[in-house]
């Protein structure tokens, strides 16, 4: 890097932008920690003087272990579904051909224009007419439809860089397409079933609409609606209400900390190619 | 992600011949996600189009009513409303998310270590659900309990989300919170790709580093910025977690936009025609503007899924 001129203004932008984002996580967090009674006379950027755990305790008693467990199934058992379907969807859609598959992948690609807002009625309807309402299986079944199309587009993208002569090598000694799919493309496809996964799984943990339209009891709430109806339930309680914010995003900022690279690359997903 | 390139030139190569065997196992590997996503993708958006023709509560029975709930959609004085908000809500955060967006990306894109970390931070953001970001805010604007009270400032101590201009204004700051760091990294990965050497040129030549900025970099970056704010246009329509629970489209209907009308109508008062009527509208304009952009770029890096969580 010999650019002998610094950026000023992007430095500025960077640094003050840097404050915007980091503000309320900080404040957030040092309010979790207080007492009801000591937040309404303390600095609000000050640490607590006397941290206390009570509004975790709280929190936690509020049934939100619960609605973690919630999260996960529904998180994992959309995700898993959602990304084995994608992937052999995006290798039937590469290696075979035909006018059936071409239309397959066709339809996929409108999908990308479909948004999930515009069509919750009809899906509230179909949820009722299974005799799912108020079930987590609800929740699954749509996001994994809504997974879908994006999924198959990076994932397609993906297998088609997969050079042909590894196919055809594996052909002649015998190998069917699923053992193809299976031990060749699955292996290979790795970096962008990591990728895919992360950014549906982050996208399903965040989602908001599907649980709110299609559960009702609080035992079936996800986090994000446990979130919302905790705040409804304490609204004057801010160090409480900052406490459930905290403890519901630890475990993806856990895993920020963790697989960075992943996180990122999957949140761009099927951008730029 | 040229639309329907066909599957590639390559994969032409695997004899056709091959036989029926073969093309029957891939339709099979295409099957489940074939049907999943029609069940619940592709039925409900025809299914949306039906239902804005019948007279239906959400627990009772579906009846056709013709042109009733249209009817009632577009002469209700809402509509014009809801889609004056849904443009300002677009149009205010187009433009302060683009250059901001653009100065943040270029500047992380540069190869200091210290830029790395800021970028790790930049982007929590990301990571939030829209609930979290909007219990957040709400509980820190609070004109009585948060930031400004305890500040004792009275400049932040405004109710905030309680008077019409200044809520859409919280709306569009909060979005942009949220999404500013995915278009950050989507300028940050265009930067990276323009050539040094065009810069060590204009170095040569004496060009200033607002010069290279102007001369480089901005039309460099040409399809990054149309696709980027093709992102932010389209996904702006749907944006529904964060407003609902930030505002709940309130105070009045000053921050409703056609996503949250849609949900107001359908499952609070429980008009699902007239709601379905509004969700078509929300697809046909989403279409428009995707088509609309599609044009100004003659690029289709388009996905407006990508925003619209």
């Amino acid at each position: 890097m010999t650019r002998a001129r610094p950026n000023w203004l992007g430095g500025l932008a960077g640094w003050l932008w840097l404050a915007v984002v980091l503000v309320p996580i900080y404040w957030i967090f040092v309010t979790s920690f207080k007492q009801q009674s000591e937040y309404f006379r303390t600095n609000p950027f000050l640490p607590a003087a006397d941290p206390t755990f009570a509004n975790y305790a709280l929190v936690i008693a509020s049934n939100f272990p619960r609605y973690f467990a919630n999260s996960v199934v529904v998180t994992v058992g959309a995700v898993v579904p959602a990304v084995l379907f994608s992937f052999m969807a995006a290798f039937a859609v590469v290696r075979g051909g035909g006018r059936y598959l071409r239309s397959v992948n066709a339809l996929f690609l409108m999908g990308l224009a479909i948004p999930l807002q515009a069509v919750v009625i009809p899906v509230y309807l179909i949820i009722i007419r299974l005799r799912m309402y108020d079930t987590l299986l609800a929740i699954i079944l749509p996001s994994i439809a809504f997974a879908i199309p994006l999924s198959v587009l990076v994932l397609a993208n993906f297998i088609r860089d997969i050079p042909n002569e590894l196919f055809e090598s594996m052909r002649l000694d015998g190998a069917s397409d699923w053992g193809m799919l299976w031990r060749l493309a699955l292996p290979l496809t790795r970096p962008a079933l990591v990728t895919v996964t992360v950014y549906n799984g982050l996208t399903i943990w965040n989602g908001f609409l599907l649980p709110l339209i299609l559960t009702q009891s609080p035992d079936q709430r996800t986090l994000p609606l446990a979130l919302w109806s905790f705040q409804g339930q304490y609204s004057i309680n801010v160090p409480a209400i900052a406490a459930s914010v905290v403890l519901t995003t630890l475990p993806i900022l856990v895993l920020y900390a963790v697989g960075r690279r992943q996180l990122l690359s999957g949140l761009t997903a099927g951008f730029g190619k | 992600m040229t639309a329907l390139a066909p599957p590639g030139a390559r994969t032409a190569i695997p004899s056709p011949v091959a036989g029926s065997g073969r093309s029957a196992s891939f339709a099979w590997m295409a099957l489940p996600a074939l049907i999943v996503f029609v069940a619940f993708g592709v039925v409900p958006l025809l299914g949306v189009v039906g239902l804005s023709f019948t007279t239906w509560d959400g627990l009772g029975a579906i009846t056709p009513s013709g042109l009733t709930s249209w009817t009632a959609v577009l002469t209700d004085p809402g509509l014009p409303h809801a889609l004056w908000v849904t443009f300002l809500v677009m149009a205010l955060s187009w433009l302060v998310q683009t250059p901001i967006s653009l100065l943040i990306g270029v500047f992380v894109a540069g190869h200091q270590r210290y830029r790395a970390l800021l970028a790790v931070l930049f982007f929590v953001p990301l990571l939030l659900s829209s609930a979290a970001i909007a219990i957040t805010y709400k509980a820190l604007l609070d004109p009585n309990f948060g930031l400004g009270a305890g500040l004792g400032i009275p400049l932040l101590q405004q109710d905030w989300l309680g008077q019409a201009n200044l809520a859409l204004g919280v709306v569009v700051f909060v979005v942009s919170w949220q999404f500013i760091p995915f278009h950050s990294l989507i300028y940050q990965g265009g930067v990276r790709q323009i050539p040094r050497s065009m810069y060590e040129a204009a170095e040569l030549d004496g060009a200033g580093r607002v010069r290279q900025f102007f001369a480089i970099t901005l039309p460099q970056l040409k399809y990054t910025i149309i696709a980027s704010s093709t992102l932010i246009l389209v996904g702006s329509l749907t944006y529904f977690d964060l407003i609902f629970v930030l505002t709940g489209g309130g105070p009045a209907d000053a921050t409703t936009t056609l996503a949250v009308d849609m949900y107001k109508r359908g499952f609070q008062a429980n008009l699902m025609g007239p709601a379905s009527a509004i969700a078509v509208i929300l697809v046909l304009v989403g279409l428009a503007l995707a088509l609309l952009m599609r044009r100004v770029g003659g690029s289709d890096s388009t996905a407006s899924q990508l925003e619209g969580t």
